[in-house]
């Protein structure tokens, strides 16, 4: 029923309310996932095991809804990360920041992830995790490990967080609403 | 949504089963669109379940397909959808790869989700989980298990169940979680079902528990402490003597257990009688009934007095009001009427009541089991006088009941004028009745063979001829060509041998006259038998009928007439009259192996080679068969009578002919096996083979050693057929012998062989040969002492390689001894006569021994049937199981085609029984082995 609606200008902003935007959080095992999600929908830390599958959430975030996929990152479950990938908005890729060993993983798994075709129009958004740590690299540090630069026609941002603080994810989600809505509209 | 609506669009009730693959697209387009359409993924989803009820499956990749569509639908909070979801991951399980992501969205609906699908999301929990994963969700486990929501705690304990065979180690940890459930006290939360919009009215007189998870709880229970029959013992006296069991199939379940247990290790009957004897008496008539069930089956271990109680519960029962209570425990009685006839005695007023039951299956159960007790009324008088009665009253139910209760009936009749023989004449009356009543072919058929068998065993000769001569009636207006080709050829079988064979001529001659050229031809061939047989003036006149039939107008008479005639003049009855039948499995397995190999065309097919049977040996193997099928089917007449009823004689005949011919083609695959080694070709042919092999070792033991023992007659050769496996799973075996040493001189090893190597799980054959002394020249019995030899090398490393440098160690393994006995050298024979044969035998001998082993004469019995490989004639194997003596006769055949006959009194004597054996043997020395041998 949106769709007769969506050609009408007017009507646009009500209806970015009404529907249900998906995002993906992504990332090696470990990263933080869980815990940025849970942080976002209840505002608090949850003490968390490694997730077998995903977890599904919806949250209100500034009159938007948002229907948020947290999928586990273990090496067994990433090649079934594609299956989650259709009508997505956004990705949010978690990198623990900590995690010099396998950066270039996450770098691997990153760009694969993005030739996906289903995901040429999804905005991105990393977070490099666990700024609360000593030893963590700066975003600007993470930003280059990732090679984020190489990516052409994507609106994409880097935030140092930390999800047990709760530094850095708002600010996030903030840029990723902003450039949702100029897209959609 | 209301039912109202519901109802008003249901597409599921719908005669066919909508399209496989447009569901599938349907499903697959519908889950992953966005937003979820609850209503209309829910319809997608029961139409989908449906099709999987229905037995559709869908391949590997389609299934994993729409699994992963329907894991998106999680993100839907609707709980109606959510439970139909759960539906779903349960059935696509068996058939999706990677079902593990669903693992923590599942997880989390059972720490945080709603009440209503809580219990779907525990059991979808087990599907999903595998070894690896499983560990994570142990505790979600435990705290499920104890959850004071019933529901809960059930689908826990369920869940925990299925996954015994993915996780055993992680389940064992829940065994106190699941005792703390057995006992304690749950209720359903009052609000459980007005969650749920649909049920929110009428869950106003809903109880308030139904201990159902007491049940689960307790398989779980039983499944980890089976193995361990202390704590089995523990739970079970616990629950018993805390009475905390309330719900009525888990006390059922309890019963199941006891009796296991006792399975297992009969000496607990001691401590277990009293819990079973107190389930008894109970509110539940189900757990009355299993009780009586289980202490039947435990019959042997229950005292008599005890045993009374029983029967007292079974005949308060008969009584009740619903039918099915009154089934079950009127086919209880009947099963133990089976073997103990006596104790069935006292509720005979109820049965009788019952005869007129309208559950025409209790009515049909309670006249075969009357007839039963009627064997065994020791005084003459007062017993006929009940048959009469029984009689009567079947009779005038026979006009109404149907056929397939009718044959029923036959043959409860027919076992019991073969078991009874002394009660025969009442019984073959009504039989006879029966059989000038109208009936379909099936019935009829049932009466004659039934009539057929009594003429075959009964050993009277007048109930015999006065069964033929109501043949002879019967064939007068019978309308059935099948049936009368069948009675006109027993009347040329037995009627010559009879007293008056010309009664007989003159009704087959009718039959000649009168009916159609198919009846014409096989009564030709009948009284060609009398022909043969019979002396002058009689031959001469069947002659003269039989050159009447040459100018018949059937060809096929005339031929059969003039063939007759001619093998009457040339003096040779053998041509007419057979005493001796082919091995028909035999003949058949060796045609199918003639024919398989077109090699073998060049050269004809040996009929010689199919082993002979003769009429004596065809009677007792009949004989056999005909005793435990009727048993068999007295046994399973509730259910299955009915069904099997469809199919008599066909179903019937094939089983039998199936137990004759492993038999026979066992004993061919063993001479096969033997004919391999070389050494033992010139033994000549097998005569005897034990039919099971015997386990010298436990069955758990680190090697199983079991053996068989083949006998040369022609030769004295004794070949041990050793059969060894390796069970350890790190030891190779090499140069594997069996050391025997025989305690009899006269026993001379002849051959032996060695078994190179046996891995671990392998089994491997070891023979070892003696010449054993002829029956005449020495004492041939021996106990044979036994020791396994051979090489251990340990294993070390995971292809199961062994060190090439390793010299192993030499071992030795003690093993049980064997012992050649008395029955190794005799086959079981049926001769309906026994105390004729049995004057007539020249040897004699006889000894007393205590039969070892054994508390009651009717064991002592079967004992001594069995060790002496012998058959029980005159009905002597049935025993009264309060009498303290019993005359068993037995019967068998030598290895070297003697008979031997044995007479054995039993008595009681304290808690022993002893045995006076007289025996009686047409081959020389074999009175003496069976004497010495017997214990």
């Amino acid at each position: 029923m949106g769709q007769a609606f969506s050609y009408i200008n007017i009507f646009s902003k009500l209806w970015l309310s009404q529907k249900e935007i998906r995002i993906l959080i992504l990332g090696l095992d470990g990263a933080g996932k869980t815990t940025i999600l849970y942080r976002l929908q209840m505002g608090e830390v949850v003490t968390t095991k490694p997730t077998i599958g995903f977890n599904v959430e919806t949250l209100k975030y500034k009159n938007l809804t948002l229907n948020i996929w947290d999928l586990g990152g273990q090496t067994s479950i990433r090649p079934y990360w594609r299956c989650y990938y259709t009508n997505t908005a956004a990705v949010i890729f978690v990198v623990d920041s900590t995690d010099k060993d396998r950066i270039d993983i996450a770098c691997n798994e990153l760009h694969t992830m993005l030739k996906e075709e289903e995901l040429l129009d999804s905005a991105l958004l990393v977070f490099a995790n666990k700024q609360d740590q000593p030893g963590a690299m700066t975003a600007a540090e993470v930003s280059q490990a990732l090679a984020l630069t190489d990516l052409k026609e994507r609106s994409w941002s880097i935030v140092a967080a930390s999800a047990i603080k709760g530094e850095g994810l708002t600010e996030g989600l903030d840029w990723l609403m902003d450039v949702i809505k100029d897209e959609q509209l | 949504m209301s039912t109202q609506s519901y109802k008003a669009q249901d597409p599921y009730s719908l005669g066919s089963l909508p399209d496989k693959m447009a569901v599938y697209q349907e499903c697959v387009q519908q889950f992953n669109a966005l937003p979820v359409d609850a209503k209309k993924c829910r319809q997608l989803l029961a139409k989908m379940l449906r099709l999987i009820y229905h037995g559709v499956t869908f391949p590997a990749e389609e299934s994993t397909m729409l699994f992963f569509s329907i894991s998106k639908l999680f993100q839907h909070k609707d709980s109606s959808l959510r439970q139909l979801v759960y539906l779903a991951i349960k059935e696509l399980s068996a058939t999706s790869q990677d079902v593990l992501m669903v693992t923590s969205s599942i997880m989390k609906d059972i720490q945080l989700g709603d009440l209503i699908y809580k219990p779907n999301a525990v059991r979808s929990l087990s599907k999903v989980l595998d070894g690896l994963t499983v560990s994570s969700a142990e505790r979600l486990f435990r705290n499920c298990m104890v959850d004071k929501n019933p529901i809960v705690s059930s689908a826990a304990l369920i869940a925990s169940y299925n996954l015994l065979p993915v996780a055993k180690d992680v389940v064992k940890r829940f065994a106190n979680e699941a005792l703390e459930t057995v006992n304690s006290y749950k209720q359903f939360p009052s609000n459980q079902f007005q969650l749920h919009e649909y049920y929110g009215t009428s869950t106003t007189n809903l109880p308030s528990n139904s201990y159902m998870y007491q049940y689960h709880a307790l398989g779980l229970l039983y499944e980890l402490k089976s193995h361990d029959k202390m704590s089995m013992m523990k739970l079970i006296t616990s629950l018993h003597e805390g009475s905390s069991l309330k719900n009525s199939l888990s006390i059922i379940q309890l019963i199941r257990y006891i009796n296991r247990v006792l399975h297992d290790d009969p000496s607990l009957i001691t401590h277990l009688y009293p819990v079973l004897h107190s389930f008894l008496k109970h509110k539940s008539d189900m757990v009355e009934l299993e009780a009586c069930k289980t202490l039947t089956t435990l019959q042997h271990l229950v005292k008599d007095d005890e045993f009374m109680n029983v029967i007292l519960t079974l005949q308060k029962l008969l009584s009740v009001p619903r039918s099915a209570t009154r089934f079950a425990a009127v086919r209880l009685i009947n099963k133990i009427s089976l073997k103990h006839p006596e104790k069935v005695l006292v509720v005979n007023l109820e049965l009788e009541n019952l005869i007129n039951d309208p559950n025409r299956s209790i009515s049909t159960l309670a006249i075969t089991t009357l007839l039963k007790t009627f064997g065994v009324g020791t005084v003459e008088s007062t017993s006929s006088e009940s048959v009469d009665r029984l009689i009567l009253k079947m009779t005038s139910l026979m006009d109404e009941i149907t056929e397939d209760f009718k044959i029923v009936i036959i043959e409860a009749i027919e076992s019991l004028a073969l078991k009874f023989p002394s009660k025969h004449k009442k019984l073959v009356e009504f039989l006879d009745d029966l059989l000038r009543d109208d009936g379909s072919i099936k019935l009829k058929t049932a009466i004659v063979e039934a009539l057929f068998d009594l003429i075959k065993f009964l050993p009277d000769e007048n109930a015999k001829q006065l069964i033929l001569m109501n043949f002879c009636e019967y064939i007068e207006d019978c309308e059935f060509t099948l049936l009368l080709v069948r009675i006109l050829h027993l009347l040329g079988d037995e009627g010559p041998k009879t007293s008056q064979p010309s009664y007989y001529i003159r009704h087959i001659y009718n039959r000649l006259v009168l009916e159609n050229s198919i009846i014409r031809s096989s009564a030709v061939i009948a009284l060609a038998k009398f022909g043969a047989l019979c002396d002058e003036p009689l031959a001469s006149n069947v002659r003269t009928l039989l050159t009447r039939s040459l100018k018949d107008v059937d060809d096929e008479v005339r031929d059969r007439a003039s063939v007759s005639l001619r093998f009457i003049d040339s003096k040779q009855p053998s041509l007419i009259v057979n005493d001796s039948r082919f091995n028909l499995a035999a003949l058949e397995g060796k045609l199918t192996h003639y024919l398989n190999n077109e090699d073998n065309f060049s050269t004809g097919f040996q009929i010689s080679e199919v082993p002979l049977l003769t009429l004596d040996e065809l009677k007792s193997m009949e004989y056999n068969e005909k005793l435990t099928q009727l048993d068999n089917n007295a046994d399973g007449s509730g259910s299955k009578d009915k069904s099997e009823k469809g199919t008599p004689s066909g179903n019937q005949d094939a089983s039998n002919d199936d137990a004759a011919a492993n038999e026979y083609l066992k004993q061919q695959e063993y001479a096969a096996r033997l004919a391999e080694v070389e050494e033992f070709v010139e033994y000549g042919k097998l005569t005897k083979s034990t039919m099971t092999p015997i386990y010298l070792t436990d069955r758990e033991n680190e090697f199983v050693v079991t053996v068989v023992k083949h006998f040369f007659a022609e030769t004295n050769k004794l070949v041990l057929e050793y059969e060894i496996t390796n069970t350890l799973s790190l030891l190779v075996l090499q140069d594997i012998t069996i050391d025997v040493v025989p305690d009899n001189e006269a026993y001379e090893a002849e051959y032996s062989t060695k078994l190179a190597e046996l891995k671990p799980q392998q089994s491997g054959s070891v023979y070892n040969s003696f010449g054993v002394p002829g029956i005449l020249e020495d004492d041939v019995l021996a106990a044979l002492g036994n020791t396994l030899k051979y090489i251990s090398k340990d294993i070390i490393d995971d292809e199961g390689g062994i060190d090439p440098a390793d010299e192993g160690i030499q071992d030795d393994y003690e093993i049980e001894d064997l012992e050649v006995s008395a029955g190794d050298f005799m086959f079981p024979l049926y001769k309906p006569n026994f105390t004729a044969i049995y004057d007539l035998l020249p040897e004699e001998d006889s000894t007393v021994v205590t039969v070892s082993g054994v508390s009651t004469i009717e064991n002592a019995a079967t004992k001594l049937t069995k060790t002496l490989s012998c058959m029980a004639l005159d009905g002597t194997d049935y025993v009264p199981s309060d009498s303290t003596s019993h005359i068993l006769k037995l019967l068998a055949k030598d290895l070297w085609g003697g008979i031997v006959a044995v007479q054995v009194r039993l008595a009681l004597r304290g808690a022993q029984v002893v045995a006076k054996i007289e025996v009686k043997a047409e081959t020389e020395g074999m009175a003496g082995v069976v004497a010495s041998g017997a214990y």
